[in-house]
């Protein structure tokens, strides 16, 4: 922190990137200094990866300006920005894992002697560099041999090999274990002290705390700030990734549910090792939990579980009062659950699909193939719900994918309403939609519920749990600890709950 | 404007105007193309001639349209065609003289090596292209080993008929083709099915976060192919009188994924229509009727189908379409300009 | 380290494989285990070797190329109607094909990758051009006669043991080897292993996709030519309906080499082998007399699903 008057070594200056359908980064101010471990947080959507992607070349930026020591650079490709001297290493190690370990830290750049591959140096130097990181293992063996910890240190010596001097870690401790997290510590510390800058992307504030120097965080394509992780407290830092000024938060409260109301969905214990400590949840007739946790928090985990997406390794599960043990997704729908994933584009609409096919289709499947929904019904059904969900689109056959993303949305959630559950899942329902459909799908939320549908909500955004739930779990690292109900129900005990250590 | 906004309508407006400005080309190069005769019970003229051609392209094109829609592809359907028609014919040359027996032996023939692609691309989760290669180098050995490395040719009249026939004044495999057409129409979009196998190739995560069992829609893909291509074999060897395990069905993989192609489907798959992919068949079919009619050598045959496949894709390809418009634009302003 | 390196497992397979069935071959009949006969599997198939050696790069990247068949068949008729139609010396004709062959190769790679293609309905349609171009220039076989095929038929020596070393043989060793260096040697070899094992990855790595993808399907066309001037060695004529299905023998010469057919893992060692493979295959059948040749399909096609589902096994049971 010497050189805080000295210039950064990475600048970013009022970035902008405009998608088709969002606008995803405002405006946005970074500032890396040599020789310091700078960690960027926000919440899903806030725009880090997008960011990212703008310094290292993968994205071209719409707006502002990159200077690297002072100089303007404007890289086409990570090829470029590696040859500028920024290096990332990213969550799902991108190396290959066909090649071996030396191949990997030397690929496009091996040394060669009378134009051949000199292979005894390629590995002894790959050795040798691997030593500075007390990595001593077999270079010549492919990559996919080694653990993602052992290939994420591989990434960062490839990195900054290259002569970096930026090197942005992606989410590098999402699949580490402890021990690997201090290692991984370790060699940033030292990198730290050879004069490189470090961007360290990360949603595990323990880990912001032992390792960076200072913090910007994003919120909705906007810097909400540039902080020094000394003087910032942990619910202030969460604050402001969360954006609870904790002013006004609109009118409250669904009716709370009486306390014999009979029990929906009963999970006890429910796991599945490494991604999920065993968790209990209630869910009443026309009740709605929230599930609140930080990115990463195991809330994805837990959705897909009880959804029967991944099979769960011990716990049971009663539904409607029947002990059931959901081995696809088919047996929970049959049994009346629906899920929205989080993942729209991915796991959610069907984009080349008319709105009306992608509306009926979990109702069909439901009812068999035989029993075809015919096209009248179709059409009845999705003008229906384009009327009543105030659907904007001019035509029920437009491809889904032309749509925006709350109207997406609103579509996946007809899909599921056609369907007739008695339980919806909801993971993140208003990831990277606007203010306006934000809004409005709350406004749907609470109505589905006071119609009697009960839901779990697994939301980042705390006002959006406040303002529906009458039940707030919380989860921290895979592991359920809190459960709100009644006046605890507000922003500053859930993130009390979220940050406590 | 307002057919062009309509993207379902859209689909279907360049196939068909496609094959309607080949026929008018035909039309006025050699107007006997559409003259039609009425003869012993029987339509005779190009137009048939060019149905009946088509129709064991037809047939691996409805087959195939449905494969492509679930984002795979079959390149066995060319031997299965050999391995029906070998079972038809060895069954006839036993001395069996059931039809129901023969026609079964080659369907079920078909329905095997269907089930088999389908075990390796749905339960084993082997790429498609991969997968039906390994049919499509043993299929021709297995039809060998039926006919013992002969082309057996038989007599048979019912079996004849397949190929030779006429029911309703058209020729058999013409009948064949609108039958299967019917029925896999009404499997496809009459019950939920045909949504099913769009929902697979649209997004086939999406399909599994909805129940959609994708193994099983693979699986009965690829078996109705192997049944298509099995009434095509059926047809092939019943035409010649024969079954020649080498040339059965030889490249004809190739043109029903040309068909299907043509037909404006997405090998990335979703959206499918078996009936553009049937209306694709009949345009490579009146394409090679039309470079005879205009007295290009039938040599050019080839040549002019490789420029077809490479045209239609590019068209389909985005970049390709950005570029072309770009070009658009440029000539507006020199029109401006001028 | 007692344990095989699982990279090599299925090279490891396929070596194993070939000197099994040729050891059957030999302690079954008199005279299959001779150099000789080892020496003609391999002059025999040197056109497909080299064919399969190209399209090993193809497939080492994660691609496909169909149009390998037709590629050696069109060589074939503009050879054989360029010397004897045109007079040209063959010396002056093979540049020239090699060249143009290479061109239409590097096209094929350039939409491939610009139009964001699949390789296999590119190759396709390229399939259709060669062949269709091939039937446009002759659609009767043309014979070559010239003096210098005379001579390149007569060069060659004998080894011990009856074992003709032809011409064939010769220019199929010399590619292998080429081809050994550059996959293995050199930093283009590396880039195509990287494409085939991640191309996302790769790119993010720097590796210039664009580049590495046309010269791939460049190198595999230009080999293709090659096989189909070696091909006339053997015909002394050019046909453009010869070389039928060699594509899809090549792809399987590569598979059963123990080349991953989605890319990334393989040898060009394992690809010779896969190929004489396949020939010791159909040797055992001629030596025996009672099989019939239809045989040889069915073993090279149960051959390859056992192949596949052994890299299918493998891929699965890595942690990825």
């Amino acid at each position: 922190m010497q050189n805080q008057s000295a210039q950064p070594v990475l600048q970013l200056k009022g970035i902008h990137k405009i998608f088709p359908s969002v606008h995803a980064l405002k405006g946005v101010d970074f500032n890396l200094y040599a020789g310091e471990i700078h960690a960027l947080l926000g919440e899903n959507g806030a725009g880090k990866s997008t960011l990212i992607k703008v310094m290292t070349g993968v994205y071209q930026r719409d707006g502002g300006e990159i200077l690297l020591e002072g100089k303007p650079i404007f890289p086409n490709n990570t090829g470029d920005a590696q040859d500028l001297g920024i290096s990332t290493v990213y969550q799902e190690v991108n190396l290959l894992p066909n090649l071996t370990v030396a191949q990997n830290i030397y690929l496009g750049r091996e040394p060669r002697r009378l134009g051949l591959i000199n292979w005894n140096k390629v590995n002894r130097d790959a050795q040798e560099l691997l030593t500075g990181y007390d990595l001593d293992i077999d270079v010549t063996l492919p990559l996919s041999g080694y653990s993602i910890a052992v290939q994420q240190l591989i990434a960062i010596a490839r990195g900054v090999d290259m002569s970096a001097k930026v090197l942005i870690l992606d989410e590098p401790t999402a699949s580490l274990d402890a021990d690997e997290v201090q290692s991984l510590f370790r060699i940033m510390r030292e990198l730290k002290a050879r004069g490189i800058g470090i961007a360290f992307v990360t949603h595990f504030l323990d880990q912001v705390y032992a390792v960076c120097d200072r913090i910007t965080v994003l919120r909705s394509a906007q810097l909400v700030g540039e902080f020094e992780a000394a003087t910032l407290s942990r619910s202030e830092l969460i604050g402001h990734m969360l954006g609870k000024e904790l002013a006004e938060l609109g009118e409250h409260k669904p009716q709370v549910k009486t306390e014999n109301a009979d029990a929906l969905l009963d999970v006890s214990g429910i796991t599945r090792t490494a991604t999920l400590s065993p968790i209990d949840i209630k869910v009443g007739k026309g009740e709605v939990v929230g599930l609140a946790g930080l990115l990463g928090s195991g809330r994805t985990e837990l959705c897909r579980l009880i959804f029967g997406v991944d099979k769960k390794l011990g716990g049971t599960v009663i539904f409607n009062g029947k002990a059931v043990n959901f081995s696809s997704p088919r047996d929970a729908i049959d049994a009346g659950i629906g899920l929205c994933p989080e993942d729209r584009k991915h796991d959610g609409i069907l984009g080349q699909l008319s709105i009306r096919e992608n509306m009926i289709l979990a109702r069909q499947i439901k009812q068999g193939w035989w029993k075809f929904i015919s096209r009248k019904e179709q059409e009845a059904i999705a003008n229906q719900y384009v009327k009543e969900l105030s659907i904007a689109t001019s035509d029920i056959e437009k491809p889904i994918e032309q749509l925006s993303g709350g109207n997406q949305q609103k579509v996946i959630l007809a899909r599921w309403l056609a369907a007739n559950p008695s339980l919806l899942i909801l993971d993140e329902p208003t990831r990277g939609i606007d203010i306006g459909a934000h809004a409005e799908i709350i406004r749907l939320i609470r109505k589905l519920c006071d119609q009697g549908l009960a839901l779990i909500v697994a939301s980042s955004e705390l006002e959006e749990l406040v303002a529906f739930s009458s039940k707030v779990i919380v989860l921290r690292d895979r592991n359920k600890v809190a459960e709100l109900d009644g006046s605890d129900i507000n922003p500053q005990r859930i993130m009390q709950a979220i940050a406590a250590s | 404007m307002n057919l062009s906004k309509n993207p379902n309508l859209r689909r279907y407006l360049w196939p068909c105007a496609g094959l309607l400005l080949l026929l008018l080309i035909n039309a006025i190069i050699a107007p006997e193309f559409f003259h039609i005769e009425f003869k012993d019970g029987r339509f005779y003229g190009s137009v048939i001639d060019v149905l009946n051609r088509a129709a064991p392209v037809a047939l691996l094109a409805i087959g195939m349209a449905l494969v492509i829609a679930t984002g795979g592809v079959d390149l066995s359907v060319g031997s299965i065609m050999a391995i029906a028609g070998a079972a038809s014919a060895y069954y006839i040359t036993k001395g069996v003289d059931n039809l129901a027996i023969i026609i079964g032996a080659g369907l079920l023939a078909g329905l095997i090596a269907g089930a088999i692609n389908g075990f390796l691309v749905g339960y084993m989760s082997i790429q498609p292209i991969v997968a039906t290669l390994i049919l499509m180098v043993a299929g021709r050995g297995i039809a060998q080993l039926m006919n013992e490395g002969q082309i057996v040719t038989f007599d048979h009249a019912g079996f004849a008929f397949l190929g030779t026939g006429d029911f309703l004044g058209l020729p058999f495999p013409v009948v064949l083709v609108i039958i299967t057409f019917v029925i896999v129409q009404l499997l496809t979009r009459k019950t939920a099915l045909g949504l099913y196998i769009e929902a697979v190739g649209a997004n086939p995560s999406a399909s599994h976060y909805m129940g959609l069992n994708a193994k099983a829609i693979k699986m009965s893909v690829y078996c109705v192919a192997g049944l298509c291509a099995a009434l095509a074999g059926m047809i092939a060897a019943a035409d010649i009188k024969g079954s020649d395990a080498n040339n059965a069905g030889l490249w004809l993989e190739l043109d029903a994924i040309l068909a299907v192609v043509i037909g404006g489907a997405s090998l990335m798959g979703g959206r499918f229509s078996i009936f553009l992919a049937v209306i694709g068949a009949l345009i490579i079919q009146t394409l090679s009727v039309t470079i005879i009619l205009s007295g290009i050598p039938p040599k050019f045959n080839l040549l002019i189908k490789a420029s077809a496949i490479i045209i239609v894709l590019l068209m389909q390809s985005p970049l390709f379409q950005k570029q072309l418009s770009q070009l658009n634009i440029w000539k507006k302003k020199e029109a401006n300009h001028a | 380290m007692l344990k095989l390196n699982p990279k090599f497992i299925p090279l490891a397979v396929t070596c194993c494989l070939f000197f099994l069935l040729f050891g059957i071959g030999a302690v079954q009949f008199e005279g299959f285990g001779s150099s000789r006969v080892l020496f003609n599997l391999l002059s025999d198939n040197a056109f497909l070797i080299i064919a399969a050696v190209g399209m090993t790069f193809v497939i080492l990247s994660g691609g496909i190329d169909l149009s390998v068949g037709a590629v050696i068949a069109l060589t074939g008729v503009v050879c054989s109607v360029l010397i004897s139609q045109y007079q040209w010396h063959p010396l002056v004709v093979f540049p020239v094909v090699l060249i143009g062959g290479t061109a239409f190769g590097a096209i094929m790679g350039a939409i491939i990758h610009y139009y964001k293609m699949q390789p296999f309905i590119v190759t396709l349609a390229g399939m259709f051009f060669a062949r269709g171009l091939a039937s446009v220039i002759s659609e009767e076989s043309i014979p070559i006669e010239h003096e210098f095929y005379n001579q390149v038929a007569a060069f060659g020596f004998m080894l011990p043991g009856d074992a003709w070393v032809g011409t064939s043989t010769i220019i199929c060793l010399l590619v292998l080897v080429a081809a050994i260096i550059v996959a293995h040697y050199t930093r283009f070899g590396g880039r195509v292993y990287a494409v085939g094992g991640d191309a996302n990855s790769a790119a993010l790595m720097g590796i210039p996709l664009a580049q590495t993808t046309i010269r791939i399907y460049a190198i595999s066309a230009f080999l293709a030519t090659l096989a189909g001037i070696v091909y006339s060695f053997y015909t002394f004529s050019g046909y453009s309906l010869a070389a039928v299905g060699v594509e899809l023998d090549a792809i399987a010469a590569v598979v059963i080499g123990g080349t991953l057919l989605t890319g990334g893992y393989g040898y060009m060692f394992g690809t010779l082998m896969g190929v004489l493979i396949m020939g010791v295959v159909q040797t055992y059948i001629s030596f025996d007399g009672t099989l019939s040749s239809w045989w040889t399909k069915i073993v090279i096609g149960l051959l390859l699903f056992c192949f596949i589902a052994l890299q299918q096994l493998l891929v699965r049971g890595k942690p990825r």
